[in-house]
């Protein structure tokens, strides 16, 4: 486990030599603050919940993963690191499984940082501390979810564009599919257990429930079955294309 | 040992390595020479474990380079062409990481790191991030990783590229320090250092090998070889000097090179020149300014055996 562990604090270090981390750190904490204040109504609503802040997370990633998970395997190659890295003693999935829980652990950092938003909302009224907490938890799976896709696509191009780009689109999808729009309009015509498959492969869907408190089983496994997937086909990705 | 049996890689249409066979021995510094895109990058990559050789087989130090490629990864010491690293790192963050992942415990990783700082005399930009460094600092660099476990194998990708003469010496000298007990194979396009390190030339064009030897041994294949060249102090008589050599029956034939004044006697097959010709210079007292037994050219032979090949 070691050489995962080396890659690990090599790659965590590495954001933080660069501004990288800190504007990343920055426009998350104002656009989730932003976003639970304003669109979501968060003093107006007038209830002690973090829902209006969970409740955009979905969206919040969808625009700040694919940045930080553009560069993960797309600049390692580009620049012909991957070549000094891949001829260490280590296996392919070490090297994939550091790089994705260091992206994972400044993500959660970030994530953290937010517990101002935690204090202003017990300072304010009497919340169910439990349900922000599994918040919390569901929305780290499901940034989980967005960076093991994104670490994927950056396998597959040397171009950093071309990985924020297609990781985007992507993701884009996987969050759409289970909001109500793409389903109103799927409902009616088409039989409800293909609607409800669409549904169950949506973050949107598996984020809606947990972000509420509520701890579905189903909802951790297929975040969870989703990261382990996704890393392996990152594996298999970058054995095939990491000489080109 | 490193044993390379039928090694080919194939892209697409393009053969980049071929059919390439060969064994190299504890205490042997290869050199692998040839044109671009002959190949060397490629057959250094595939013993590196980085490529999957299309077919044939390459163990090094009895492990297979595919099925047990940490253990022989864990025996070479390996410099990627252009010595990539991480330009965030500085040079100590990234000496560090290499130990790590190597394995190195506590106490050896920290006396191999003082080692390996000390012999490329990294102490200076050790805090320095990697972006700011020199070329030949970037090169040291990565020549610092490839020796940071004390390999038995060490491959280096045109490690004295980018180098200062002084820089290119120091490498040098490094590898062939290096070199007892070990199997160093260095690529390189420079002849001279095929002279100065390596105790063995493979010289390789579009993926094969056209000639394996000792430097000695390529150089008895230029024409030089055994040539004897002279100046002298008085060139209008250097049409009669040549008119006296080119009658011994040891030299096959002089040339006079009009812009150097300098005249070269190449051997009759088999023959050796130089007495004969010192003896006429006694003789006949010749105002002589310059006298040299030519060993060979490198540069000569290289061009010949590659010839139409260079890419």
């Amino acid at each position: 486990m070691s050489p995962v562990w080396a890659v690990f604090k090599r790659e965590l270090r590495s954001y933080f030599v660069t501004p990288v981390a800190y504007v990343f750190i920055v426009v998350f904490l104002l656009l989730s603050g932003w976003f639970t204040f304003f669109p979501g109504a968060f003093y107006e609503t007038g209830q002690a919940t973090l829902n209006a802040f969970f409740s955009f997370h979905p969206w919040l990633y969808l625009f700040l993963v694919p940045p930080l998970s553009m560069r993960l395997w797309a600049e390692e190659r580009r620049s012909g690191s991957v070549e000094l890295l891949m001829t260490l003693p280590l296996e392919v999935w070490h090297a994939v499984v550091g790089k994705f829980f260091a992206a994972w652990a400044f993500t959660g950092l970030a994530l953290a940082l937010t517990f101002p938003i935690w204090i202003t909302v017990n300072y304010l009224g009497d919340p169910d501390n439990g349900a922000i907490l599994t918040a919390y938890i569901g929305s780290l799976l499901m940034a989980g979810g967005f960076l093991a896709v994104g670490a994927c696509i950056s396998a597959l191009t040397k171009n950093q564009i071309v990985a924020f780009i297609v990781t985007i689109i992507i993701c884009l999808l996987l969050v759409l599919v289970g909001t109500p729009w793409v389903l109103v309009f799927f409902s009616g015509w088409v039989p409800s257990v293909i609607v409800d498959g669409i549904a169950s492969l949506s973050f949107y869907t598996h984020f809606n429930s947990i972000s509420r408190g509520l701890i579905d089983l189903r909802d951790v496994v297929f975040f969870a079955l989703l990261i382990g997937a996704m890393l392996y086909a990152n594996t298999i990705v970058l054995q095939l294309t990491k000489a080109e | 040992m490193i044993d390379c049996q039928g090694l080919t890689k194939q892209y697409g249409q393009l053969c980049a390595v071929d059919d390439l066979s060969f064994k190299v021995e504890p205490g042997e510094i290869l050199g692998f020479l040839g044109p671009n895109g002959a190949g060397k990058t490629t057959t250094m990559r595939i013993i590196a474990g980085f490529l999957t050789p299309t077919s044939g087989k390459v163990s090094v130090c009895g492990f297979d380079v595919e099925t047990q490629s940490l253990e022989t990864k864990r025996r070479i010491g390996y410099l990627p062409e252009g010595a990539p690293n991480y330009p965030e790192m500085t040079p100590a963050s990234f000496l560090e990481f290499v130990a790590e992942v190597r394995g190195l415990s506590a106490p050896v990783r920290k006396r191999r790191l003082d080692e390996v700082i000390n012999l490329l005399h990294l102490e200076h930009v050790l805090d320095q991030s990697i972006d700011t460094l020199s070329k030949g600092y970037r090169r040291r660099v990565g020549v610092a990783q490839a020796i940071l476990h004390d390999p038995e194998v060490l491959i280096l990708d045109e490690p004295t590229d980018g180098l200062d003469p002084n820089q290119k010496h120091e490498v040098r000298q490094l590898i062939g320090h290096m070199a007892k007990n070990k199997i160093v194979v260095i690529s390189t396009h420079l002849l001279e250092e095929v002279d100065a390190v390596c105790s063995r030339a493979i010289i390789i064009a579009h993926g094969k090998i056209l000639a394996d030897d000792t430097p000695a041994g390529l150089e008895s294949r230029s024409r030089f070889h055994n040539a004897v060249s002279l100046k002298l102090g008085n060139p209008s008589a250097l049409d009669s000097v040549r008119a006296a050599i080119e009658a011994l029956p040891e030299v096959e034939r002089a040339e006079i090179d009009p812009s150097s004044g300098r005249l070269t006697a190449f051997p009759a097959k088999g023959k050796l020149p130089l007495r004969p010709i010192g003896a006429l210079v006694e003789q006949n007292r010749w105002d002589l300014a310059e006298l040299h037994l030519e060993s060979g050219r490198l540069d000569e032979v290289f061009r010949t055996i590659t010839g139409g090949a260079s890419a």
